[in-house]
């Protein structure tokens, strides 16, 4: 059992990259588009935001399109009474007549009684209610004094937010409270000391615990989740805490957290065989864990997860991919898909680039690659005709019209949706994008 | 402010795009912010449609405020108008871009050299919902077709159907059975509108004898204008049922100017024999709570009462415009209407009549799963599930043969009832095994407040206290944990009234007529001052209640 050690000096992880903070990455051209904007608002990540702290409750303050894109964006309705839902104004708060804190402060305290296990409330601020200036964090502060529950804000309006932002946005606002000597006091933190690692971006539950048993065996016993599964039980950070990203759309909570002294291990994403040792390795790096007990650790899970890759990913080799802007996924995933499938990626779209969480992924990319970033969705079919590549990445509103041209998709969401970080969890993450290629295989109807 | 948690009707753009989506070669250009995008996918998801609506949108963002967001709405009218090369092009915006106050109508009609015709939308996004604006949408763009026109010297003897849209229930099948249905008396079909309708077929529309409104929600301001414009009268009889399609046959032939006697002689549908078989006595007086669009709730009620023999126990509807009608419905069968668009209401009133069968909107379908009682989705909103690939009309004779299977297949029939009946104490029968209905929920084992609920805050007397917040009641007599029952035994009500021997033969009542029983028995012994609930008591309130 000595391939571990061969293995890991083959995934050729730079030494230094997780040692500077401004790490050089190499340069990429970026195409700048603007047009229609096929993904979400930020909104959208309350969908899975609410099932992961089981103690929130999500309010938005917006309007009856942002009720209908909750239910609808998912394409779930989740049988349980969903812990989200919309204040939606109407003419009366537009025109001033009714009293906006009177009517908030009514609306919620028909929720505390309604919901007594609720421990926190977010306000989400929604693009009518940016429009017409409502100062939900003052609101926030005002609901607090009133209300034995903790009362927080963010955006998650789509002039403002893109799809995941809306998580980083709400993530940023429970910091504050996470810093030691906060305010919030030590009843709302878990953890008596603060903790010495950070996990930033939601992960399924079974990731989680993969992950805290892999880091415990490593010897780093302090490791904390954000978010959390509770919102009132939130690790403490201090400026020993160091800060590790496992999704690529939290760019602003990283800044707040390197704001009060965190040091970033920038790496990739553990996606895949190779992602997630490189991540681990990156993590055991900074805490200067012996390479050898490193390896120890590894070595098991390394070694499934090589070998289910390997039955796995077999389909995708030499396939060419495309992928629509969407969550910020988009470059880990490619790198995924170029590195440990075979595949070549042909146009990467992106909400926006944040360098600080992809750097790591774009050095590993290859150079004939088109990067786009912004959208306009209909010159992006017209180029994605063009290309014809073997699979397109894309949000739910383009893959049936797309698979009706003829074209292979895979609906993004579901990465956003499904338990895909880590070694145990590589092949399923692989199957994913094998699914609509192994469909086609398979079906003998007609187009 | 009102909170939503979740709703019927989105908002009115939403209900012009359905309008502009069933159209041929129409397009809509939307002022919107980024994320609005997300309603392209209610038709490509939920209808699997194989092509994108035609759905521009402007997508501008909070940078592009402080600039010139008319601009980009002006820029985009162009592109649209030059890449998809509509034959009308609508143009509207949505509930953030109301507030900015770029009047999109105005700028799209001033812009020079815009060669296709504009139909302005101006909803209020804070005031009206999804069904409005489809109604306005679809009316919107027939006058501006028409406005000009007269009255034709002659008209052909034919129908034009209106209101069948995008996201409709069934409205594919519907046009196709009403088509064959008016084909048999030797009716033709002028116009469909506005599914699959060109701007030729709107522009025909005054041709036909008479306009046909299938579905209010959609087609009724359109209808009454085209009968004030060109005296067209409006058929309103929607045929959905046997009796209502046999009547709409009458209708429709009066109107025109056809013969049907014949026709009504031999009428296609399986629905009046399966119904009159001696299996479907099972069918007799079953509990029927019905809340949906105006249009299916009122026709679903007189189908469950005149042709299925159910007990209609619960009717509303969401559709405020329509709140009349549905009224009117509900006080013949001697019940007081629900019109709202809570669904928490909806819930609440789906627990307290003690349905047996719930037809309504998918979120009916949600609280029926969550109460563990029988359901069939007949109304929008619904889901995927909802558009079968099968030919599954709601109207004409064969609409009513899907209707009884559709309906019928969900409720607990024939000897499997009894036998639960009979041999209680079967191990197999026991109250969470499954029938051929699949495993059941219970009112105590799936509480309404889901997974958040605590242990604590069920005990047998406040379930419903739960349900309805009320803060009082949680906060009183709940901390006893002994209380506790956890068994699924689908009760509610006063608890402590009941001796060990008069719950035990509770028990052995059937769970899903249980719930029934229970209220019954309490109910009696309220009336009659009794402070225990002896065995002799559930079967004197048996008596007392028998034949009512």
């Amino acid at each position: 059992m000595t391939m571990p050690v061969a293995s890991v000096a083959k995934c050729k992880t730079p030494a230094a990259e997780h040692k500077t903070a401004e790490a050089k990455h190499k340069t990429i051209d970026i195409v700048q588009e603007r047009g229609q904007r096929e993904v979400f608002c930020g909104l959208t990540g309350i969908v899975w935001l609410h099932r992961r702290m089981q103690d929130a409750f999500f309010l938005v303050v917006g309007s009856r399109t942002c009720a209908h894109l909750l239910q609808s964006a998912a394409g779930v309705m989740i049988f349980a009474e969903p812990r989200f839902g919309t204040a939606i104004l109407d003419d009366r708060d537009l025109s001033g007549s009714a009293d906006f804190n009177d009517e908030l402060e009514r609306i919620v305290n028909d929720l505390v009684v309604r919901r007594p296990e609720i421990k926190t409330l977010f306000l989400v601020g929604s693009c009518p209610s940016e429009v017409i200036k409502l100062d939900l964090e003052k609101a926030a502060e005002r609901l607090n004094k009133i209300h034995p529950l903790r009362v927080l804000s963010f955006s998650g309006s789509g002039i403002e937010t893109t799809f995941t932002q809306g998580e980083d946005n709400c993530l940023k606002a429970l910091i504050a409270d996470m810093v030691q000597g906060s305010p919030a006091g030590d009843d709302d933190v878990a953890f008596s000391r603060p903790c010495e690692l950070l996990v930033l971006g939601t992960v399924a539950d079974v990731v989680e615990d993969q992950f805290t048993r892999l880091l415990q065996a490593m010897g780093i016993n302090s490791v904390a989740f954000l978010p959390t599964r509770s919102a009132s039980r939130l690790p403490l950070i201090d400026q020993n805490t160091k800060v590790v990203l496992v999704q690529p759309f939290v760019g602003e909570s990283l800044r707040e957290l390197t704001r009060h002294g965190l040091q970033h291990i920038q790496t990739v994403f553990p996606f895949g065989a190779e992602g997630t040792l490189r991540w681990l390795k990156a993590i055991a790096d900074a805490f200067d864990i012996d390479s050898q007990h490193f390896d120890r650790v590894v070595e098991a899970p390394l070694s499934r997860a090589r070998t289910a890759m390997k039955k796995v990913a077999e389909p995708l080799q030499g396939r060419r991919v495309s992928f629509f802007p969407d969550s910020q996924l988009e470059i880990p995933m490619a790198r995924f898909l170029y590195e440990e499938c075979g595949m070549q990626p042909v146009e990467i779209g992106v909400p926006f680039f944040d360098r600080q969480c992809i750097g790591a992924e774009l050095d590993l990319l290859p150079d004939n690659i088109r990067f786009v970033e912004g959208q306009h969705v209909d010159e992006q079919l017209a180029r994605l005709h063009q290309d014809q590549p073997d699979l397109t990445v894309c949000g739910m509103g383009l893959g049936n019209p797309l698979e009706a041209q003829g074209l292979a998709t895979k609906w993004s969401i579901e990465l956003v949706f499904s338990p895909i970080h880590g070694f145990e969890q590589a092949a399923d993450l692989a199957a994913l994008f094998v699914k609509p290629l192994k469909r086609r295989q398979l079906l003998k109807v007609p187009a | 402010m009102k909170l939503a948690l979740w709703t019927y009707e989105g908002p009115p753009h939403i209900g012009a795009m359905r309008v502009v989506n069933s159209m041929q070669n129409a397009h809509y250009v939307l002022h919107a912010p980024q994320g609005d995008t997300y309603a392209d996918l209610l038709f490509t998801m939920i209808e699997r449609q194989n092509h994108r609506p035609p759905v521009t949108y402007t997508t501008f963002q909070a940078r592009d405020l402080g600039s010139d967001t008319a601009n980009l709405f002006v820029e985009s009218v162009l592109d649209a108008a030059e890449r998809f090369k509509p034959d009308v092009m609508f143009v509207g915006e949505s509930c953030t871009a109301e507030l900015i106050q770029d009047q999109p109508g105005s700028l799209a009609l001033g812009i020079e050299g815009l060669d296709v015709p504009v139909v302005p939308l101006e909803h209020p996004a804070y005031s009206r919902k999804e069904n409005y604006g489809a109604s306005e949408a679809l009316y919107a763009v027939v006058r501006a077709v028409l406005k000009d026109d007269v009255i034709p010297d002659q008209r052909t003897p034919s129908v034009n159907l209106i209101g069948p849209s995008s996201l409709g229930f069934r409205c594919r099948d519907d046009i196709k059975e009403v088509m064959a249905l008016l084909q048999s008396i030797g009716v033709q079909t002028n116009a469909v509108v506005p599914l699959n309708a060109t701007l030729a077929d709107i522009k025909s529309l005054p041709q036909a004898t008479a306009n046909v409104c299938l579905y209010s929600e959609v087609g009724r301001t359109t209808c009454d204008w085209l009968k004030r414009q060109f005296k067209q009268p409006v058929i309103d009889v929607v045929p959905i049922g046997v009796t209502a399609t046999r009547e709409f046959v009458k209708a429709v032939a009066e109107a025109v100017g056809v013969d049907a006697t014949a026709a009504l002689q031999n009428h296609a549908s399986r629905l009046p024999w399966y119904s009159r078989s001696i299996d479907s006595n099972y069918l007799t007086g079953k509990r029927v709570f019905i809340f949906a669009d105006a249009t299916h709730a009122i026709a679903a009620a007189r189908v469950a009462s005149e042709e299925l023999g159910f007990e209609v126990v619960g009717l509303g509807t969401y559709s405020r415009e329509f709140g009349r009608e549905v009224r009117a419905a509900a006080e013949s069968y001697g019940i007081e209407a629900l019109i709202t668009d809570d669904y928490l209401e909806v819930e609440d009133a789906v627990k307290s009549t003690e349905p047996e069968l719930v037809l309504g909107t998918q979120m009916e379908r949600h609280m029926a799963k969550r109460l563990g009682i029988a359901c069939c989705v007949i109304s929008a909103p619904f889901h995927v599930e909802d558009v079968p690939a099968r030919y599954s009309p709601q109207m004409g004779y064969e609409g009513a043969n899907v209707i009884f299977d559709s309906w019928v297949h969900p409720l607990m029939m024939g000897l499997e009832e009894h036998l639960l009946g009979m041999f209680t104490d079967d191990f197999e029968f026991s109250d969470a095994a499954p029938s051929h209905l699949g495993s059941h929920a219970s009112y105590a084992s799936d509480s309404p407040t889901g997974d958040a609920i605590t242990p604590q805050q069920v005990t047998p007397g406040n379930i419903d206290a739960v349900a309805n917040a009320a803060a009082s009641q949680t906060n009183t007599a709940q901390t006893d944990t002994s209380q506790i029952k956890t068994e699924a035994d689908g009760l509610q009500g006063n608890d402590s009234l009941w001796t060990v021997d008069a719950e035990r033969e509770l028990k052995k009542i059937p769970f899903f007529v249980r719930g029934k029983a229970k209220r019954n028995t309490e109910r009696y012994a309220g009336q009659f001052g009794l402070q225990t609930i002896t065995l002799e008591t559930l079967y004197d309130a048996k008596a007392h209640y028998s034949g009512s």
